[in-house]
C-alpha cells in the first residue's frame, strides 16, 4: 500500500480479533465460580476435549486451503506414522512429530506432487 | 514436552521452559506457513503480524485470510472467522476453574482469556490440577509467552519468505500443526478426556460434511456431552 494505510484491512483484522474475543470473554463471565472438583467442570472439559480434538481431525480428513492440495491418503499415513512412533517410543513426542512429516514431506516430493 | 520437576526457577521459569522445545518450535513453522499465506491473500506484514497477536487462533486467521482473498464482504469475513473459533468458549470455560481462586480480580481472567490457545491449554489441563492454585497464573504466562512470541515471530518470518518457499515446503509446515496436536491430545490422560478425543475425533468430520459452519459447536455438544455421560456412568458402576 504505496498511499497509506489500508483501513478497512486493519478494520478486519481488528474486528476479527474481536470477534473470536466474545468467545473467550463469554466464558470468563460464566464460568466465575465453577470449582475444579465439580461436575461442571468435568462436563466443560469433555466439550473442550471433543471440540478440540473434533477440529484436528477434521483438518486431517477434511482440510480447508492448501491442505486440501495433498491427498487424503498422504495425509492419513502421515499421522498414522506419526501416531504409531509416539506409542512405540514410549510417547516420544518429537519423535512422532518428525516422523510423521517426514514421511508426509516425502510423500508429496516423490510419490507424485500435490500440484 | 520438556519439564523441570526440580526447584530451579520460579512457575513462570518453568512454564517457559516446558514451552520452549516443541510446541515454540510447531507454533512457529505453522505460523510461517500462515504468514505466508498471509501475503498471498493481500494483506500487510503489519497487519499479518498483528492478526496473530489479536485473534490468537489459527482456524479463525486462515477463515480471515481465505474470505479477505476471495473479496467477501466485510461481515461474513468476521462471522466466519469468530465460528472458526468458537472452541475458546469450552477451552476457556474449562480452564478457568483452575484460575478463580488464585486470581480474584476478574480483570485478569479476561487477560488470561486472551492468550488462551491450544498448547497452554493443552499444558495447564495436564498439569494444573496437581499445581498449587497461586503457581497456576506465573506458570501459564510463561508457557502463553513463549508461544505468542514464537507464533508472531512466526508469522513475520513465514510473510517475508512467502515465495521463496516451494508449495511443497508451505504445505508441510502447514501439515505440522494437526500432526503435533494429534500426538498431544493421543497423550491425553483420564478416562474421560480419553473418551472425549475418541468422540471428537470421529464426530468432528461427520458434523463437518452436515453443517461447515455448525459442526465444531454440534462436535463439542454432542461428541462432549456424550463422553462425560459415559464416563460418568462408569463412574457410578465402579463406586
Amino acid at each position: 500500500m504505496a498511499d497509506g494505510i489500508d483501513w478497512r484491512l486493519w478494520g478486519i483484522v481488528l474486528l476479527c480479533g474481536a470477534a473470536t474475543y466474545v468467545w473467550r470473554a463469554l466464558a470468563v463471565a460464566i464460568g466465575g465460580r465453577v470449582s475444579p472438583e465439580s461436575e461442571a467442570f468435568k462436563l466443560f472439559a469433555c466439550i473442550a476435549y471433543a471440540m478440540v480434538a473434533g477440529l484436528i481431525s477434521r483438518m486431517v480428513i477434511l482440510p480447508e486451503g492448501i491442505l486440501a492440495e495433498a491427498p487424503l491418503s498422504y495425509r492419513l499415513i502421515g499421522v498414522g506414522v506419526a501416531v504409531g512412533v509416539f506409542f512405540v517410543l514410549k510417547r516420544n513426542l518429537a519423535a512422532g512429530v518428525l516422523a510423521g512429516v517426514a514421511v508426509f514431506a516425502l510423500l508429496i516430493a516423490f510419490a507424485g506432487s500435490p500440484m | 514436552m520438556v519439564s523441570i520437576n526440580g526447584k530451579t526457577g520460579g512457575p513462570i521459569v518453568r512454564g517457559a521452559i516446558d514451552a520452549t522445545g516443541m510446541p515454540a518450535l510447531v507454533l512457529f513453522a505453522s505460523m510461517v506457513g500462515y504468514g505466508s499465506m498471509a501475503r498471498e491473500a493481500g494483506l500487510t506484514l503489519w497487519t499479518a503480524v498483528a492478526s496473530t497477536g489479536l485473534t490468537w487462533g489459527l482456524p479463525g486467521q486462515i477463515a480471515m485470510v481465505e474470505l479477505y482473498a476471495l473479496g467477501a464482504p466485510v461481515l461474513a469475513i468476521i462471522a466466519a472467522s469468530s465460528a472458526a473459533n468458537a472452541r475458546f468458549l469450552p477451552m476457556v470455560l474449562s480452564v478457568m476453574p483452575l484460575f478463580n481462586e488464585a486470581l480474584p480480580r476478574k480483570r485478569w481472567r479476561y487477560a488470561v482469556a486472551q492468550f488462551m490457545s491450544l498448547n497452554p491449554w493443552a499444558a495447564i489441563m495436564r498439569r494444573g490440577p496437581g499445581m498449587n492454585p497461586a503457581d497456576r497464573p506465573p506458570y501459564y504466562a510463561g508457557f502463553a509467552g513463549v508461544c505468542i512470541t514464537a507464533a508472531l515471530l512466526g508469522t513475520g518470518a513465514g510473510f517475508v519468505l512467502a515465495g521463496a518457499m516451494s508449495r511443497n515446503v508451505t504445505l508441510t509446515l502447514v501439515f505440522l500443526n494437526p500432526v503435533f496436536f494429534t500426538l498431544v491430545f493421543a497423550d491425553a490422560r483420564g478416562r474421560a478426556a480419553i473418551l472425549a478425543v475418541l468422540a471428537g475425533v470421529v464426530a468432528g468430520p461427520l458434523f463437518h460434511l452436515l453443517s461447515p459452519d455448525w459442526g465444531l459447536l454440534l462436535t463439542g455438544a454432542t461428541a462432549g456431552t456424550g463422553a462425560y455421560l459415559f464416563d460418568r456412568a462408569l463412574r457410578g458402576r465402579h463406586g
